[in-house]
C-alpha cells in the first residue's frame, strides 16, 4: 500500500505563480494572510492527512459501514480521526469568524482541501457536506438559525447534509415529493430521501439535515421547493442534543466506491413528522442550492485532482519498483524505463498538475467575485467564475477518470488485485462525474446559461486571454512550438464557439449533442493556456535563478508534454463539434 | 518555571537530499525545510510541562538565517509562548550554538533548557552537552521521561543496557530522545494565532558572541547507490558470498 504525500511544491507553484496569493490576499481584504501563512497551514494539514486520514484509506474501503440498531456505524477508526480534524480546527477554515470559522479565502480552503481528499476522499465528503450546510446556513438562514446552529458546525462538533436527491428526483429536482407541513414555529416534514451522503454516523453527537421539500400550497416544479433545517436530535434548552427528530437512515447503499462515506436512503415522518425549521423564504430553496453552486461543484472537481494525485504517487512508486525487464548482463531494471510506461506516468502528471492549475485558479475567483470592490470588476469576476466553474467539474472529474485508469494499467496485473490500492483510486473516482450533476449536466451548463445566454461573451473574453498567452509564449524562442500548438487549439476553441452560436437556433438539439465535447475543449484549452503560463513562469524563475531547479525544469517537460500529447484533443472535439446533431438523433428509439 | 527549548531549521526528512555537483556541501536552495524532529519534541515537552502547570512559560530559540523563523512559528503554533531568533548567516557549528545559547540562558534564566538530542541533518549530538559545560550545569541526555520533581528533575535516560534514570538538580539540561513523546499536530487556530506570538531577533554580537569554527567541511559525496538482490541457490552459497564478497562473516 502506498503513502500519500501532499504535492506542496505544486500547490505553491500554482498558489503563487498562477493564482498570485499574495496579492489577492491583499486586494481583497484578506489582511493578515499571506503566502508564508498559507505555505505553514499546508504544511500542517499535509502532516495530519498523510500520518492519520491516509492509513485510514484502504481500512474504510475494505471494511465500509454497517447498519446496526444504534444506526450507521462508520469504519472502526474514522470517529478518533474525525475528532482529531475537528479538535485541530479544520472544519472551521473557510467560515466566517463570526462564528467562529478563521475566514480565510476559499483559494487556500481550495488547497488544503485538496490533501484531505487525497488521503482520504470517503471521510473527507463529511466536511465537505457539512462546509456545504454551512453555506446554505450562513448565507440564506435567520440570524436565530445561525446563531443556534454555526457554531458547532464550524467547530466540527456536529455534521451537516445535504438532502436533495429522492426515487423520482435525482437530475429533475423539479419532480421532489417530500412535504412539509407548517406547525407552529415549525415544519413537519415527511418523505424519503435517498443517495445521502454521510447520513447518519456516530461521530458526532448531532447530525443537522438540509433538507428540499414542498410545502402543501406550494407551486408545481422548481418554484415550489422549500429548504429546510432539520436535526437529527432536537436541541434542548440549553441548545444541547437532546430528543430524538422523526428522521432515520433505513439502509445504506452497496456501491462501487467510496465504502467508507455512507450513503444513506433517509426517511423522514415515519411516526408523526420530523421537525425542521424554514431556512429563508418558501418556496426559494433551490434557488439557495443554486447560491451554492459554484463552490459545491467546484468542490467536486477538486475531488478529481486529489484522487488523480493519488493514483498517480502510487503508480510512481510501483513503477520505480517492479522490476520486469533485462539488461544484458541479466541484471533487471524497474519498468519507469520503458517508454511506454513514461507515457502513462507523464499523462498522468501533467494532466493531475493542469487539472490543479485550473482548480486553484477557479476557486480563486470564487474569493475575486465575492470580494471585488467595483461593480464592474465584480461582474467580469463572477461571470469568469460561473464560466469556469462546469470546466472544473465536468472536464476534471472527466480527465481523472482516465488517470486513475492509466494508474491501475501501470500496475499490470497487481493493478486489477486490490493490494496495491491503485484499484480503490479507480472505484473511488468513478463516482465523481455523477455527484453535484453529472457530467451531461456541466456541459448543458456550460453550452446553455454559460454561453448561449450571454451570447458567447463570457467565454469570448476568456479567449482573449488565453490569447495573451499564446503571444507571449511565441515571444519566447524557447516556447515557440508550444505557443503554435496552443494557437490552433485557440483556434479550435473559437470555431466551437462560433458554430455553438450559430447552429443552437436551428438545430433544437444542437448544444445537447455537442455539449461533452465542448466542455471538453474547453477543458483541455484551458489546460494548456495554465501550463503555459506555467512554462513561462517556471523560466523566469530559473533565468532568475530562484526556486528548485529540478522541480521547474520538470514543470517545463509537463508543460511541453501536455502541449504534445493532451492539447491535440481540442482538434478531435472540433472536428466533432462541426458534425452537429445528426448521427446523435438519426435512430428511432426501437433502432437501439 | 520558565523552560527554554531550542529548535533548528533543517531538510525535511521526506526530501531526497541531493549533494551539490561540486561535493562541497548537501544542496539546501529551494529544498522544503522542516523543524528537526527531535527539537519538535523536546517542543512538545516543553508545552506538556506547561500545560501540566509545572512551567509557566516556554521560549524558543533559533539559530540561522531569517528563514528559521519559520521554525519558531511553527514551535509557537504547537504551544510556545514567544520565540527567539539569533541571526546568523549561515548554520553555525556546535559549539557556537552552544556559546550563542549560553548566553541566552544568561539572559532568560530558564529552570530547565530542553534541545534535540541531536539534528537529522548533521547528527552531531554534543550541542546539550556543550552547553552543560559551557553553564556548568547538570544534564539530562536522550531523555525519555522528563518528570519535575520539586526543584529537581529525574530524567530516564535510554542507555545501551536499558534505562537509567538520573535526578538532576534544576537549574538543568535535557536532551531529548525519540520515545520521549509523540508531538501533537498543530490546530489551524494555533497556526494563526503563532503569527502574533512575540518573536525577538538578535545578533551574536549583541550576546557579546563571536563565532569561531572549529572544523571546515571538506566533501560531501553520495552514498553509494544500492546494488540490486540477488537471489542465491542455497545456504551454502550465501555463506560463501557473506564470507567472500561482502566480507562480513
Ligand atoms: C455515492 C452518491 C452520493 C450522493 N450523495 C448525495 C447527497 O449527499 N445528497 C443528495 O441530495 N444527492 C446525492 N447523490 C445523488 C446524486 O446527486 C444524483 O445521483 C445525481 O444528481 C444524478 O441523479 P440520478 O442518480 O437520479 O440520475 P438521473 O438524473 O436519472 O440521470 C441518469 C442519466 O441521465 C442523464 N440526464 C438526466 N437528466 C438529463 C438532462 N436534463 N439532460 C441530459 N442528460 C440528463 C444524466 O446525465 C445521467 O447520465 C449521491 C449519489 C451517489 C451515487
Ligand atoms: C485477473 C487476472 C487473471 C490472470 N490470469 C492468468 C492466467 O490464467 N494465466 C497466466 O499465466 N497469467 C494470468 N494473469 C497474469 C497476466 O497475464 C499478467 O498480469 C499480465 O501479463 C501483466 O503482467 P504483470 O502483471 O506482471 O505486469 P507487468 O509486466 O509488471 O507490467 C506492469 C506495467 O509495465 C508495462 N510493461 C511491462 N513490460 C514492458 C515492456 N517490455 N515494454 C513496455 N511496457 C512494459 C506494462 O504494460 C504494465 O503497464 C492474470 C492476471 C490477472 C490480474
Amino acid at each position: 500500500m502506498s503513502d500519500y504525500k501532499h504535492p506542496h511544491q505544486d500547490a505553491e507553484f500554482v498558489l503563487n505563480e498562477l493564482v498570485g496569493f499574495d496579492d489577492l490576499c491583499a486586494a481583497n481584504g484578506f489582511d493578515d494572510i499571506n503566502f508564508e501563512l498559507a505555505s505553514a497551514i499546508l504544511t500542517e494539514a499535509g502532516k495530519l492527512g498523510s500520518e492519520v486520514l491516509a492509513p485510514l484509506n484502504v481500512i474504510g474501503d475494505n471494511q465500509g459501514v454497517k447498519l446496526t440498531e444504534r444506526g450507521v456505524e462508520e469504519t472502526a477508526g474514522f470517529k478518533e480521526a474525525y475528532q482529531q480534524f475537528a479538535e485541530g480546527g479544520w472544519s472551521s477554515l473557510i467560515a466566517d469568524e463570526e462564528y467562529e470559522g478563521q475566514g480565510l479565502p476559499n483559494v487556500l480552503c481550495t488547497a488544503v482541501n485538496e490533501i484531505w481528499q487525497s488521503a482520504n476522499m470517503a471521510f473527507a465528503l463529511c466536511p465537505l457536506l457539512t462546509q456545504g450546510a454551512v453555506e446554505a446556513i450562513a448565507h440564506h438562514g435567520s440570524e436565530e438559525l445561525k446563531q443556534t446552529y454555526l457554531p458547532k458546525m464550524v467547530s466540527g462538533e456536529w455534521t451537516g447534509t445535504m438532502n436533495l436527491t429522492e426515487p423520482d428526483a435525482g437530475t429533475d429536482l423539479a419532480a421532489i415529493k417530500t412535504r412539509a407541513i407548517p406547525n407552529g414555529d415549525h415544519y413537519l416534514i415527511t418523505g424519503q430521501k435517498i443517495f445521502i451522503t454521510w447520513g447518519d454516523h456516530q461521530m458526532t453527537d448531532n447530525t443537522i439535515h438540509l433538507v428540499l421539500a414542498r410545502l402543501p400550497d406550494a407551486p408545481a416544479g422548481v418554484k415550489g421547493i422549500s429548504l429546510f433545517v432539520v436535526p437529527k436530535f432536537l436541541l434542548d434548552a440549553e441548545g444541547n442534543p437532546g430528543v430524538r427528530n422523526d428522521v432515520k437512515c433505513v439502509s445504506v447503499e452497496h456501491k462501487l466506491g467510496i465504502h467508507a462515506s455512507p450513503t444513506c436512503v433517509m426517511s423522514y415522518g415515519d411516526k408523526e413528522g420530523a421537525i425542521g425549521y424554514l431556512v429563508g423564504e418558501a418556496n426559494k430553496g433551490l434557488a439557495y442550492m443554486f447560491t451554492m453552486m459554484n463552490c459545491a461543484r467546484q468542490g467536486v472537481g477538486l475531488q478529481g485532482v486529489a484522487i488523480a494525485e493519488r493514483s498517480y504517487q502510487q503508480a510512481l512508486d510501483y513503477a520505480k519498483e517492479r522490476l520486469q525487464g533485462t539488461n544484458k548482463d541479466g541484471s533487471r531494471f524497474a519498468i519507469i524505463k520503458f517508454p511506454d510506461v513514461r507515457r502513462m506516468l507523464m499523462q498522468m502528471k501533467s494532466a493531475t498538475e493542469a487539472m490543479r492549475a485550473l482548480a486553484f485558479v477557479g476557486a480563486a475567483e470564487v474569493d475575486r467575485a465575492g470580494r471585488a470592490q467595483d461593480e464592474a470588476d465584480q461582474r467580469r469576476h463572477q461571470a469568469r467564475l460561473e464560466l469556469l466553474t462546469p470546466i472544473v467539474k465536468g472536464w476534471i472529474t472527466e480527465l481523472s477518470q482516465e488517470i486513475t485508469y492509466l494508474g491501475t494499467q501501470v500496475n499490470g496485473g497487481m493493478g486489477f488485485i486490490e493490494e496495491t490500492g491503485s484499484a480503490q483510486h479507480y472505484r473511488d473516482a468513478r463516482i465523481l462525474t455523477i455527484y453535484e450533476g453529472t457530467t451531461g449536466i456541466q456541459a448543458l451548463d456550460l453550452v446553455g446559461r454559460k454561453t448561449l445566454l450571454n451570447k458567447g461573451e463570457a467565454l469570448a473574453e476568456l479567449l482573449a486571454e488565453i490569447e495573451e498567452t499564446v503571444v507571449a509564449l511565441s515571444k519566447h524562442e524557447g516556447f515557440a512550438e508550444q505557443g503554435a500548438a496552443l494557437r490552433e487549439a485557440l483556434e479550435a476553441g473559437n470555431n466551437a464557439r462560433n458554430w455553438l452560436l450559430e447552429n443552437a437556433a436551428q438545430d433544437p438539439a444542437a448544444a445537447g449533442a455537442v455539449s461533452v465535447h465542448f466542455m471538453m475543449l474547453f477543458g483541455y484549452l484551458c489546460g494548456g493556456w495554465l501550463m503555459g503560463q506555467s512554462a513561462l513562469r517556471a523560466q523566469t524563475l530559473l533565468d532568475a535563478g530562484e526556486g528548485d531547479p529540478e522541480y521547474l525544469k520538470a514543470k517545463l517537460v509537463t508543460a511541453q508534454f501536455f502541449s504534445e500529447h493532451l492539447l491535440p484533443r481540442t482538434k478531435a472535439s472540433l472536428e466533432t463539434i462541426l458534425k452537429g446533431s445528426a448521427s446523435i438523433m438519426a435512430l428511432s428509439e426501437d433502432q437501439f | 518555571m520558565k523552560v527554554l527549548v531550542a529548535v533548528k531549521r533543517v531538510i525535511d526528512y521526506n526530501v531526497k537530499v541531493r549533494v551539490k555537483p561540486d561535493n562541497s556541501d548537501v544542496d539546501l536552495a529551494n529544498v522544503k525545510m522542516a523543524l528537526n524532529p527531535f527539537c519538535e519534541i523536546a517542543v512538545e515537552e516543553a508545552v506538556r510541562l506547561k500545560e501540566s502547570g509545572a512551567a509557566s512559560e516556554v521560549v524558543v530559540v533559533s539559530i540561522g538565517p531569517k528563514a528559521c523563523q519559520e521554525q519558531i512559528r511553527t514551535a509557537l503554533a504547537l504551544g510556545a509562548d514567544r520565540g527567539i531568533q539569533i541571526e546568523t548567516e549561515e548554520l553555525p557549528e556546535s559549539l557556537n550554538v552552544a556559546k550563542l545559547l549560553a548566553k541566552v540562558v544568561e539572559e532568560e534564566q530558564p529552570g530547565l533548557v530542553i534541545l534535540g538530542k541531536q539534528s537529522i541533518d548533521a547528527d552531531n549530538n554534543q550541542t546539550g552537552q556543550m552547553l552543560g559545560a559551557l553553564l556548568n550545569r547538570p544534564q539530562g541526555t536522550f531523555a525519555s521521561e522528563v518528570k519535575i520533581d520539586g526543584d529537581s528533575v529525574n530524567v530516564t535516560r535510554e542507555v545501551d543496557g536499558g534505562l537509567q534514570t538520573l535526578n538532576l538538580k534544576l537549574p538543568a539540561i535535557v536532551t531529548t530522545d525519540l520515545r520521549l513523546n509523540e508531538p501533537r499536530y498543530a490546530k489551524l487556530p494555533d497556526i494563526m494565532k503563532a503569527k502574533r506570538k512575540p518573536l525577538d531577533v538578535k545578533t551574536p554580537a549583541d550576546l557579546g558572541v563571536e563565532l569561531k569554527n572549529h572544523t571546515r567541511l571538506l566533501k560531501v559525496s553520495a552514498p553509494a547507490e544500492r546494488q540490486a538482490g540477488i537471489r542465491v541457490a542455497s545456504v551454502d552459497e550465501l555463506i560463501d558470498k557473506l564470507k567472500n564478497e561482502a566480507k562480513v562473516l
